[in-house]
């Protein structure tokens, strides 16, 4: 296969399971989906991890075949990051920000309210409960990322020196947890709300 | 000014995505299975 080959034939023997067509498309692409995104969010990490985000939303969505062919792959593929950059500043946007140089910061004192009647107290004890049953429910390497980013208020850069990976490693390692955990909550029927 | 203009599209031109990220999404992709089942499609990750 090579350099010629329309992005069509290469998604449809990606899509066949010829992992070499993706390596192809990825690396067309990659210095235009990055430029992309690094000109709207001016941020290097940040364009590093969104860039990541594309292109597993694009595998997930070839893998499951839900892809459409009608449209072309590229336009496809920059309207995925246009999207993840636009969710990107909605949670920035929404989401409430903190900062602790504690080190024995817990996630779940955020939970913790002094207005909090008994009634309502049980059931953050219950949440609480629930997460970290299914925190243990994990592989070791993703419950140690877990433990260490959530409980401890690792960074991702403490965690991968601690564990001797890389911080992309350390990064997949959450994102496969939470992925898991989702899963677990569904599965097991669980409320995480009060 | 125009000169301002290229000197700053260049300078963008030049990023690119670190060669552990590329890794990372070949390997995601190596990893990643979908098992079908009757209802709904499953991920398997193989790590």
């Amino acid at each position: 296969m090579n350099t010629i080959t329309s992005d069509a034939i290469l998604v449809k023997a990606y899509i066949s399971g010829d992992e070499k067509a993706l390596e192809i498309l990825v690396l067309r692409h990659k210095s235009r989906v990055h430029n992309f995104i690094y000109s709207k969010v001016l941020d290097g990490d940040l364009a590093e991890d969104i860039f990541q985000d594309t292109f597993i939303k694009v595998i997930r969505t070839l893998k499951k075949g839900t892809y459409n062919e009608e449209g072309k792959f590229l336009p496809w593929l920059m309207r995925i990051a246009h999207n993840l950059i636009i969710d990107h500043f909605r949670k920035s946007n929404r989401m409430p920000k903190f900062e602790s140089k504690d080190k024995e910061f817990d996630i779940f004192s955020m939970l913790k309210d002094s207005g909090l009647n008994a009634e309502k107290q049980l059931i953050v004890d219950q949440i609480s409960s629930d997460v970290r049953k299914l925190v243990d429910e994990l592989p070791d390497d993703q419950r140690e990322v877990v433990f260490m980013r959530l409980f401890k208020d690792m960074s991702f850069k403490e965690i991968a020196e601690n564990t001797n990976v890389s911080i992309n490693t350390a990064l997949g390692r959450m994102r496969y947890a939470i992925i898991n955990l989702r899963r677990l909550v569904v599965e097991h029927k669980i409320v995480l709300t009060e | 000014m125009p000169k301002l203009y290229a000197k700053g599209s260049k300078k963008m031109n030049n990023l690119q995505p670190k060669k552990e990220t590329i890794n990372f999404i070949l390997n995601y992709s190596k990893a990643l299975h979908i098992m079908k089942t009757r209802n709904m499609l499953v991920e398997v990750h193989q790590n």
